[in-house]
């Protein structure tokens, strides 16, 4: 690290940022020097996109203030942060994949002969010296989808450093690489760091931060929770630094461990999806509440998609009361009594546009009335019936689901699975992003329906809740079971003690 | 680190070259097929390949071929320009309006006109964000509108004079028309691929908000462009009052979707971003060559003549589909 300079780069002072009543961002304070790569981490909802997107422009602090180079300043938008040297390079590569490699570098700022006539030659003979000066061997005329996502990624991060960018923001950059190019673009990000450039690097693969960054800094639930050196940062304290354990108290309820007597309901044996889900065997017993817990892609959204069919599954058998499910898709499982809340409501879940009465019942729909047409009657009765068992809190109806509250419309896609009368429930992060009350209001339905009889596996980033609602937690670590322990009498430091051990006692990854 | 990257670029080259292989297919399989077709036919009816029905073929073709040269630009930039065909009959109006003021203006009037609306389509499309279907479509049935409001029927402009040999002249013996049409190319292949409003252009198709935050000026680039298309098809308006000595308010009916046609035909990808203007103008004259071919049969209707334009379009459309999923599948 390059301690030359004591004033920061870029620094954040104060900030909050608040959506409809919800802080995503609680009087974050942060700062980068030059010459560091800094680890910037923290589960779902913890606030790095926010953070980010209010360094690079795309929000304005509603308190609090940037300052560059010690100087205060405000980006109305994010090429003006752009202008002043912060570079971001998301995981969706801002390039132009039918051009090439020297094009994409050079757009804008491309010689010309008289002021008017691009010089080829002269484009492409400046673009391989800036490749050759950061060690990207590539051909310069190389149309960029002919590249790996990796490399475009270096030529992404390539361009804004011949622009002249002093901050680079790495979003999630490796999850979609394989090993070699990790290795390829963590020797550009030691150049860069050799160079004085300042890297926030986001990451949820807490071997690559160990192995890249000299500080870390923890943000959750919008709050900044720690910034250290990563050598003063173990693991353990990492983990729940990030994770957070403060409602302990409440957690680990009554012996539950009786439930496991119920039949098998849902079962996966050695189930594998491309290097995401690798051979997890799961069994889920009637009236059994199971989590997953692991840390943001863990694995754990693709284990829930591979059982529901929304990912064809490579390998592996599941089966639902006996029933084998292979190439499955949603509508197979749906009709097979299994029920799938997505985790990203907005992107999966919600119709934004349509009523409650519509959201509620697009997946029951062939079943409310005869010969193929809606019976209204019939929709009105279902809908009327989970407002009042699930106390959605609405106008009616005919309320559009995208005037109520976060808490409210999960309710409303919860009753959506519900409305199937499934046999197995899959829910990933269910309370993620909705209120306290909310909360605790999802957290007694999905006891009542186990308590009559339903088999739920259930994710979270919070281990609280888990220990709250939860029979029995099998942790999952880059895509493996490693290891498994029955809620009752648990604390979450057990929790925690399991997540960190797996994440340390990890096999080497083979990503290539 | 070198050791990864030295064993890996052999791979990489090999996939760069397969790449630029497949880039080849796209912006010359029009301009084989163009030359295979011809030879071809030429087989069969000798009279096709006579110097005198080649230079009918092209010139007759180089009213669509300005158009296509807009809509090229157009497409690439991921776009879409209904508006010049209707825009074209209300050149020939405006043409034969303006002529007693003297041949420039006849000539100039009709692309101002063209540049005029392009601006209303690109102002809509780029400020207000509306779609460019919609927005042209609107544009076609307006100046539709306005074209047989002008000229409730065909305009005799008597005596033209000079304005009537820049269409029916020759240089070097070979009709003017064909000259404007490759020059006119030729200009906008080195505007295309060799400025940086040309570089905008394929980003902007290739990828909008990735062009934005490379520092594009998408909205001034797309005004621009829209204004380029509605310029040139207004030009092609004035050229074709001058080589019929008319104004024609129903002419280039159905020119926006052959203008496509023969775009897509030549490579142009509807999607944007893709595209060359030597596979676009083999394009233009492919449809004009069907066309003649089924006039040398000549106990074919013309309808054949739809039916065979509508047949390589499906072609073109199929192979570049296969193209790109190859390409999507590695």
């Amino acid at each position: 690290m390059n301690t030359t300079s004591t004033v920061p780069v870029l620094e954040a002072r104060h900030i909050t940022k608040t959506f409809r009543g919800f802080a995503a961002l609680d009087d974050v304070s942060f700062a980068l020097m030059p010459g560091e790569v800094h680890g910037l981490m923290g589960e779902n909802g913890a606030g790095k996109s926010t953070l980010i997107k209010t360094l690079t422009g795309f929000h304005a602090p509603d308190a609090g203030e940037l300052r560059l180079a010690g100087e205060a300043v405000t980006f109305a938008d994010p090429r003006a942060s752009q202008n002043a040297g912060i570079a971001a390079v998301y995981q969706e590569i801002n390039l132009i994949p039918e051009r090439s490699v020297a094009e994409n570098i050079m757009l804008g700022r491309e010689p010309r002969i008289g002021g008017l006539i691009i010089d080829r030659r002269r484009l492409n003979a400046e673009a391989a010296d800036l490749l050759s000066r950061y060690g990207i061997h590539v051909q310069a005329t190389a149309p960029l989808k002919s590249l790996g996502l990796g490399m475009q990624q270096m030529i992404a991060i390539t361009r804004a450093i011949a622009l002249g960018a002093r901050v680079v923001i790495l979003d999630e950059p490796t999850s979609a690489l394989s090993g070699s190019e990790v290795d390829l673009l963590f020797a550009l990000i030691n150049r860069l760091r050799d160079d004085g450039v300042a890297i926030l690097f986001v990451s949820h693969r807490l071997s690559e931060c160990y192995a890249l960054c000299d500080r870390l800094t923890v943000l959750r639930d919008g709050r900044h929770v720690c910034t250290e050196t990563t050598a003063d940062l173990p693991r353990t304290a990492l983990v729940t630094a990030m994770l957070g354990r403060e409602r302990e108290a409440e957690a680990a309820g009554g012996a539950r461990s009786e439930a496991r007597d119920g039949p098998t309901v849902l079962a996966t044996e050695d189930l594998s999806w491309r290097d995401r889900v690798r051979d997890v065997s799961l069994d889920i017993h009637a009236g059994e509440v199971v989590g997953l817990v692991g840390l943001l892609g863990s694995g754990r959204t693709e284990t829930f998609k591979a059982i529901f069919g929304a990912e064809r599954a490579d390998a592996g058998r599941i089966m639902l009361e006996g029933t084998p499910l292979t190439r499955h898709t949603p509508a197979i499982s749906i009709g097979h009594g299994l029920a799938f809340l997505p985790e990203d409501r907005r992107a999966d879940g919600i119709f934004a546009r349509l009523p409650i009465r519509e959201n509620l019942t697009a997946t029951t729909l062939g079943s409310l009335g005869r010969f193929g047409l809606v019976s209204r009657g019939a929709q009105r009765q279902l809908v009327d019936e989970f407002v009042e068992e699930l106390s959605i809190k609405c106008s009616g109806p005919q309320q559009a689901i995208s005037e109520l509250s976060g808490g409210n419309q999960q309710k409303v896609l919860l009753a959506r699975c519900l409305a199937t009368r499934p046999k197995a429930l899959l829910l990933d992060d269910p309370t993620r992003g909705i209120d306290v009350g909310a909360k605790d209001e999802v957290h007694a339905v999905i006891r009542r329906l186990a308590g009559e009889g339903m088999a739920v596996l259930v994710t979270s980033s919070e281990i609280d809740e888990l220990l709250a609602i939860c029979d029995r937690l099998v942790a999952i670590n880059e895509g493996e079971i490693a290891g498994e322990l029955d809620v009752a009498g648990r604390s979450a430091d057990d929790v925690l003690h399991l997540l960190a051990g797996a994440a340390e006692h990890a096999p080497a990854r083979d990503r290539a | 680190m070198s050791d990864t990257a030295t064993t890996h670029a052999p791979a990489a080259r090999d996939h760069a070259r397969r790449e630029r292989l497949v880039a080849l297919v796209q912006s010359r399989l029009a301009l084989a097929v163009l030359i295979v077709v011809t030879l071809g036919a030429g087989a069969y009816f000798p009279n096709l390949l006579a110097p005198t029905n080649i230079e009918n073929i092209v010139t007759a073709a180089s009213f669509l071929g300005l158009i296509v040269l807009g809509q090229s630009f157009v497409l690439i930039m991921g776009g879409l320009d209904l508006s010049v065909g209707s825009m074209l009959a209300l050149g020939t109006v405006i043409s034969a309006y303006t002529l007693p003021y003297g041949w420039p203006v006849a000539l100039l009037a009709p692309a101002v006109a063209g540049a005029l609306v392009g601006l209303i389509d690109g102002t809509l499309i780029a400020r207000a964000k509306m779609a460019p279907f919609i927005v042209t479509l609107a544009a076609l049935l307006g100046i539709h509108g306005i074209a047989l409001a002008l000229a409730k029927q065909s305009m005799d402009l008597g005596d033209a004079g000079f304005f009537g040999t820049i269409a029916n002249g020759e240089i070097a013996g070979i009709n003017n028309m064909i000259w404007i049409l490759l020059i006119a190319f030729a200009l906008g292949a080195l505007v295309l691929n060799r400025t940086r409003y040309g570089m905008a252009l394929f980003a902007i198709g290739g990828n909008e908000d990735a062009a934005r935050m490379m520092g594009v000026r998408v909205e001034r680039i797309k005004i621009a462009t829209y204004m380029l298309s509605g310029a040139l098809a207004g030009l092609a308006g004035a050229l074709l009052a001058a080589r019929l000595n008319s104004g024609l308010p129903t002419a280039g009916e159905g020119y926006e979707l052959q203008s496509i046609a023969a775009a897509v035909v030549g490579g142009v990808l509807l999607t944007g971003g893709v595209g060359t203007l030597t596979g676009a103008l083999s394009g233009v004259l492919l449809l004009g060559l069907i066309q003649n071919i089924i006039n040398q049969i000549g106990t074919l209707s013309a309808s054949y003549q739809q039916l065979a334009s509508g047949a390589f379009l499906l072609v073109a459309v199929i192979i570049q589909s296969l193209l790109s999923h190859r390409r999507g599948g590695e």
